[in-house]
């Protein structure tokens, strides 16, 4: 992977006071993101705008799409003609997406999805909060295969995270998630925008080989280089099973091949993928495990149970997808209880429920959306774990 | 003593080898299917259009001849069913110099695809597309589709289809397409010639190709083989060139109108995109995919005359 630093023409360093939204396109640009098509919903749509209203300064291009299928379709066009890109939605448009977002993932497409989220489901709660997508996110197009998903928890992280999104998205060639809401996007508070040359930027893997040597794809294990349509390299990629020529081959053992390599490109590379935030962690009788705008209620629970003379621990998913079993397996060896609150019905709790594995309590704070937890809640929830 | 001549066969190279990925061959079409007609077409007019072969890129979506970007020596994308167009429209405007053709069927560019075909065809979206319209869902076999004539009869009309088709050249016209041609593979050379004048072309082109689809739709309606369906474009095929493409519409086994109806010319996006911000930003504003700019344009041209 080659490393540079941001372009400096497209870095708007220094300190802000501004909104997730905004910060999720000014990460995109410096992050090398020159190309984005998307179609506008409820909460995302600022992105959108900042988006075209900067990108003729910095030589990119915006594109309002029919709709959310074509602007994923659109994205990945653009990604095989040389471009690092991205769009933004919420829900309704997100499940829209799930189409090419399979085949963005068949065919090793990086591109980068933030996912503002909203109550659902279906039109639901168009202007307010939620974390319903959780789980759409991992397995919402068909078949198997595998993602990465970030969790910004404020403006800041917005733009830190688009940036980390589109350096994993060009290492792993694959679709990447910014799983924010509505509450972070909304958000105004200060953002600082490093100089270029502090922001570390992964450049797209080119081959460069003789023609005739050209392999879109690598099973073993690697990730193949890119090559950008024009350059004489003649590829092919299709949504089918496929060889590493990227001719279709359609039976099982070729789907063997080509789907695990699919999952193992990522759940192999996990440990180096996976980031987390943990705080009072050493002692901890609970773990409160939570993610986005809900961790930011959370630590007041922490702070308040601590008050009582509680020992618990805060534990905050930055990467939500590969998801951090192997950790949660080590706490729930030492712990009495893990708390989850999430703005929806229960999803990311289940994960947990599956690594902890019946070694300790895993509690649900669950809330269908709408509005952010009231903590006292999440505190009766420690409390009750910590018996 | 043994005088006969050896026989080895001539190792000739197929003149199609440089435009097919001829280790991909055979192909999966069916005898009497039109769809290759149109490839070797395609194939024609890249040769003549003098474009350079690497910057040429093609897109298809789902179905028979979905399968076309796949058999083509191209930068080539094998889409989701019918997204060809938004790929080939990202494609082309994050690398402008290349010519991007999407190559694609009835049920996949006018079905569900229809909403893209529609939109690329309003922005005048640089890109050529060629639709093979063989009336029937071919590969999951042969459903109705949205350009099925009405009572010819399909696996999900199996009474006769009572929907009223789309004429595709009538929509692409309405929709803003600068090119609009329609062909039956019959009409090779105009297939060709056509395709040659597409790829030429600044703005979106439209092509519509009638093939058969002798496995499913001819002989579901009892129209015999192939060459019984050419025999028909024969009879009943009336060139007019700028025909009103309102009167464009083509009945079960009724004339089909055919010829080069739409050409003129408008900014394409791209162009669009850039006169709108250079208008509105001015000097510091670096148009968009490498084009220069009128003032460098000018410049150069007074260069030039200096040189000469």
């Amino acid at each position: 992977m080659r490393k540079t630093s941001a372009e400096p023409k497209a870095v708007l360093a220094g300190n802000h006071f501004m909104d997730g939204d905004h910060a999720l396109a000014e990460g995109a640009l410096a992050a090398g993101c020159r190309f984005f098509a998307g179609y506008p919903i409820t909460p995302s749509t600022e992105t959108a705008e900042r988006f075209a209203e900067r990108c003729p300064h910095v030589g990119g291009l915006f594109i309002q799409m029919e709709d959310e299928i074509a602007s994923v379709a659109a994205l990945i066009g653009a990604a095989w003609g040389g471009q690092k890109v991205m769009t933004v939605t919420s829900g309704p448009g997100f499940s829209l997406m799930m189409e090419n977002i399979g085949l963005a993932a068949m065919t090793e497409t990086p591109l980068v999805i933030a996912n503002v989220q909203r109550g659902g489901p279906s039109t639901g709660l168009p202007t307010l909060t939620a974390q319903q997508d959780m789980m759409q996110a991992r397995w919402g197009s068909h078949g198997d295969y595998r993602i990465i998903a970030l969790c910004p928890d404020s403006p800041q992280e917005c733009f830190d995270l688009a940036v980390e999104a589109f350096n994993l998205s060009e290492t792993y060639r694959v679709p990447v998630f910014i799983m924010t809401d509505e509450t972070v996007g909304h958000m105004h508070e200060k953002v600082v925008i490093p100089p270029a040359e502090e922001i570390e930027v992964v450049e797209r893997n080119y081959f460069t080989g003789p023609k005739e040597d050209y392999r879109p794809y690598k099973f073993d294990g690697g990730i193949a280089p890119m090559v950008k349509a024009g350059d004489g390299y003649r590829f092919h990629v299709t949504g089918l099973v496929h060889n590493e020529k990227g001719y279709p081959v359609i039976n099982a053992e070729q789907g063997k091949i080509n789907i695990t390599h699919l999952i193992e490109k990522i759940d192999g590379n996990a440990d180096k993928i996976i980031r987390l935030e943990e705080d009072g962690m050493e002692d901890a009788d609970v773990v409160v495990l939570s993610y986005g705008i809900t961790s930011r209620i959370a630590i007041k629970a922490v702070l308040d149970a601590r008050k009582l003379g509680m020992k618990v621990g805060a534990l905050r998913l930055i990467t939500v997808w590969p998801f951090c079993e192997k950790r949660i397996a080590e706490i729930s060896k030492t712990v009495k209880g893990i708390v989850v609150p999430e703005i929806n019905y229960g999803q990311i709790v289940r994960e947990v429920e599956r690594s902890a594995a019946g070694r300790c309590k895993v509690i649900s704070v669950n809330h269908t959306g709408g509005a952010v937890h009231e903590p006292e809640v999440i505190l009766a929830a420690i409390q009750e774990a910590g018996k | 003593m043994n005088d006969e001549p050896t026989l080895t066969p001539p190792e000739e190279e197929s003149p199609m080898s440089s435009v097919l990925r001829m280790e991909r061959m055979p192909h999966i079409w069916c005898p009497g299917c039109g769809i290759g007609t149109v490839v070797t077409s395609f194939a024609e007019a890249l040769k003549k259009s003098g474009l350079d072969q690497d910057k040429v890129a093609v897109v298809s979506g789902i179905g028979c001849s979905g399968r076309v970007a796949g058999y083509v020596n191209f930068d080539s994308i094998h889409a989701t069913h019918g997204r060809a167009i938004p790929v080939a429209t990202g494609l082309k405007l994050a690398n402008p110099e290349l010519k991007v053709v999407v190559i694609s069927g009835d049920g996949d560019i006018m079905g569900i695809g229809g909403n893209h075909f529609i939109h690329a065809a309003r922005r005048n979206m640089d890109i050529t597309v060629i639709c093979i319209n063989n009336f029937t869902y071919g590969m999951t076999g042969g459903q109705v589709t949205p350009t099925t004539p009405t009572s010819a009869n399909a696996s999900t009309t199996p009474y006769g289809n009572y929907e009223y088709p789309f004429s595709m050249p009538f929509v692409a016209d309405a929709c803003g397409a600068t090119y609009v041609a329609r062909w039956t593979s019959l009409h090779a050379r105009r297939i060709t010639k056509s395709i040659e004048e597409a790829l030429n072309h600044k703005g979106f082109s439209f092509i519509e190709v009638i093939t058969p689809c002798t496995t499913l739709y001819q002989r579901r309606n009892r129209l015999g083989d192939g060459l019984d369906t050419l025999q028909y474009y024969h009879d009943e095929s009336e060139i007019r060139h700028g025909a009103d493409t309102r009167e464009t519409a083509i009945d079960f086994q009724g004339k089909i109108v055919m010829g080069k109806f739409v050409e003129r010319h408008k900014p394409t996006y791209l162009e669009a995109v850039n006169e709108r911000y250079a208008n509105v930003i001015g000097d510091d504003y670096q148009l968009y995919g490498g084009i220069p700019s009128e003032k460098e344009k000018e410049k150069k041209a007074k260069e030039q005359g200096k040189a000469e």
